[in-house]
């Protein structure tokens, strides 16, 4: 057997010992199913729910404010659509988001992080200074501000929250790599002559991605809660997409008698983001990286 | 004189933070796409009417000569006119930040009051039910939105209950002017109305609740955290072996130096607060400057929402100045390092 063999045998047991350690945690195992099964009923959406049709502008007000039965597990909104199949079809729009949001800013933050951690001097300088300004401004407000200017839509919130969220992980990316830096094998390796990009991505990046794939799975829950508020004050998606802020913020003006209209969809929302942080928090266990949050 | 180097320096660099923040507020409110003034006009104004406005408002100069206008306007207190009720944004401000101001403490204070002693108890019996309960609450608080906590409170209280107003400040009607603070539970007892005091705390508990919770539980885990760590020092283990009481032991030694990580947490919790505020100030139809905030952007007001933006930066940057010099006070560390980590 050659030695290959063996670093590949290694790298497979420990593959196996991490899921063990991860299929142990209940919490974790709780929140990775949470967010597995919501993924899936996001993209199956039209073959799953039972009144696809409802996803679009339906008027059926015969069946208007039903509560929740067999028929409609959700209820029927104040046009009469089906609230279940519209919940589902917002677990799209929060999913979209999030993935967007954190497609574009864990890059982003992670590549700046690393450059201000390693560089020192001015590269940190302007790096963690603009950090700072952005940690100054109340994320939600600002994604307020972006689309009260542009047109509200969920693209512009996008980009107004990744604007804004490459700053977290480029602060917790940007600590981690200072201390690894001040490591003797970073030494060894700068001793060597190794290029910069070889010490930056296959010497530092590496002791980063734990951190930062906790740190993504929490973020997730928070930005789809960020998300839902901005939909709920109505700088949402258009209607009629479904969309579970929206939603909420509809079914509040019928509180507290039709209370399924407003309360089941914020139920929704809550369990989405409660699936993200159980799995970011056992995530955090199974790495073992303390401080991130 | 250490501790006016560290005075200084902190004080430059929340200046140069503002700044930042002043440049970007103004660069998304003046370069992005569309006219403020056909904005504030409607479609159907003049092209005459539309140049018109934008020479009154100085929106044909240079952008730099612009941003130099508002900034300077902005040190003076000016954050110059609504495009749409022509008021002084700044007045406005006056009129609503106080009441934002008056629900964000009060909502620090639950938080703290009922964070803190939670965390404390969850670290004394670490890995035992109240520890894994505390927990629970932590992680459920995280990841509740805030209009869901705001309307279930106002269905529950307000409606089943029937115990506590659900909306506005005051009752209707009520004869009280706001003066001189523009905080009604400081101006009640300053103008000796203990009613008035009584109806304003009424008014806020349910929107200070709904606002505190996700702050309370960050204050409880991290209280926790920091309890955790500092249980494990020498010196605590140095006083259960002096045979120190336990309550001594607990709340002298070992709750002080652990307040530090919550009391910074608790700057960085303002920004969250200031977002939430706009939800839970519209449900709750308390008038503050997030209500102000939400009608200035349904109407595409841009001054006003960038002085809403302008006010909350500051705020959060003040906030955040003044928790620094308050932990560099109490602890030495802080203010040789220069900033906290």
């Amino acid at each position: 057997m050659s030695d290959l063999d063996l670093s590949e045998q290694a790298a497979l047991s420990n593959a196996w010992q991490n899921w063990y350690r991860f299929s142990r945690n209940p919490t974790a195992v709780i929140g990775a199913i949470i967010v597995v099964v919501a993924v899936l009923l996001a993209v199956f959406a039209p073959y799953i729910v039972p009144y696809p049709a409802d996803a679009g502008a339906v008027v059926d007000f015969q069946h208007r404010h039903l509560p929740p039965s067999w028929e409609h597990w959700f209820g029927t909104d104040n046009t009469g659509r089906d609230n279940f199949s519209r919940a589902i079809y917002g677990l799209r729009v929060s999913l979209a988001l999030a993935g967007v949001v954190l497609v574009i800013a864990v890059p982003v933050g992670t590549v700046l992080g690393i450059l201000a951690g390693y560089f020192g001097g001015w590269t940190e300088i302007v790096i963690m200074r603009l950090t700072d300004i952005a940690l100054a401004i109340p994320p939600l407000v600002v994604a307020l501000a972006v689309a009260a200017v542009l047109e509200p839509t969920l693209l512009n919130s996008m980009l107004a929250l990744a604007s804004l969220w490459w700053t977290w992980h480029a602060r917790l990316v940007y600590s981690v790599t200072r201390q690894v830096r001040a490591q003797e094998y970073i030494e060894a390796a700068e001793t060597l002559g190794a290029s910069k990009l070889h010490i930056l991505f296959r010497e530092i990046l590496p002791n980063v991605i734990s951190p930062v794939a906790v740190k993504t799975s929490l973020d997730a829950g928070f930005v789809i809660l960020i998300g839902a508020a901005l939909s709920y004050l109505g700088l949402g998606v258009r209607p009629p997409t479904p969309d579970l802020g929206t939603m909420v913020a509809n079914g509040a003006n019928f509180l507290p008698d039709f209370w399924w209209e407003s309360m089941l969809p914020a139920t929704v929302i809550l369990v989405l983001a409660l699936g993200f942080n159980l799995l970011g928090d056992g995530l955090r266990d199974l790495f073992d990286v303390e401080d991130v949050r | 004189m250490e501790f006016a180097a560290f005075l200084l320096r902190r004080l430059a660099w929340s200046l140069l933070v503002l700044v930042g923040l002043s440049i970007v507020i103004f660069t998304i409110a003046r370069v992005m796409p569309g006219d403020p003034a056909r904005m504030a006009l409607g479609p159907r104004a003049s092209a005459e009417q539309v140049e018109a406005l934008q020479t009154e408002l100085g929106l044909n100069k240079p952008f730099v000569e612009q941003y130099l206008g508002y900034v300077s306007g902005l040190v003076r207190g000016d954050l110059g006119q609504s495009l749409l009720t022509r008021r002084s944004v700044s007045d406005d401000m006056r009129a609503s930040f106080p009441a934002t101001l008056e629900l964000v403490l009060i909502t620090i204070l639950f938080a703290f009051a009922v964070g803190v002693p939670l965390g404390v108890i969850a670290a004394n019996w670490k890995d035992r039910w109240p520890d894994n309960a505390v927990r629970g609450v932590a992680i459920f608080s995280a990841v509740m939105p805030s209009f869901f906590i705001a309307l279930l409170l106002q269905v529950l209280a307000g409606y089943v209950l029937q115990i506590l107003p659900t909306t506005g400040r005051l009752p209707r009607g009520t004869d009280f002017i706001a003066s001189p603070t523009g905080m009604l539970l400081v101006d009640s007892l300053v103008q000796g109305r203990p009613d008035v005091f009584l109806e304003a705390l009424r008014h806020l508990l349910l929107p200070a609740l709904a606002l505190s919770l996700a702050t309370m539980g960050q204050v409880a885990r991290i209280t926790r955290a920091s309890m955790i760590d500092v249980s494990r020092q020498d010196y605590i283990e140095a006083a259960r072996a002096f045979g120190i009481p336990e309550r001594l032991r607990l709340f002298k030694y070992q709750l002080r130096p652990a307040f530090v990580p919550p009391l910074t947490i608790a700057g960085l919790e303002f920004a969250s607060l200031i977002g939430n505020a706009f939800v839970v100030e519209l449900i709750f139809s308390f008038d503050g400057m997030a209500a102000y905030g939400v009608r200035a952007i349904q109407q595409k007001d841009l001054n006003a929402i960038m002085g809403v933006v302008m006010v909350s930066g500051v705020f959060f940057v003040l906030v955040n100045l003044v928790i620094d010099l308050a932990v560099g006070l109490v602890d030495p560390r802080v203010r040789i390092r220069g900033a906290r980590t």
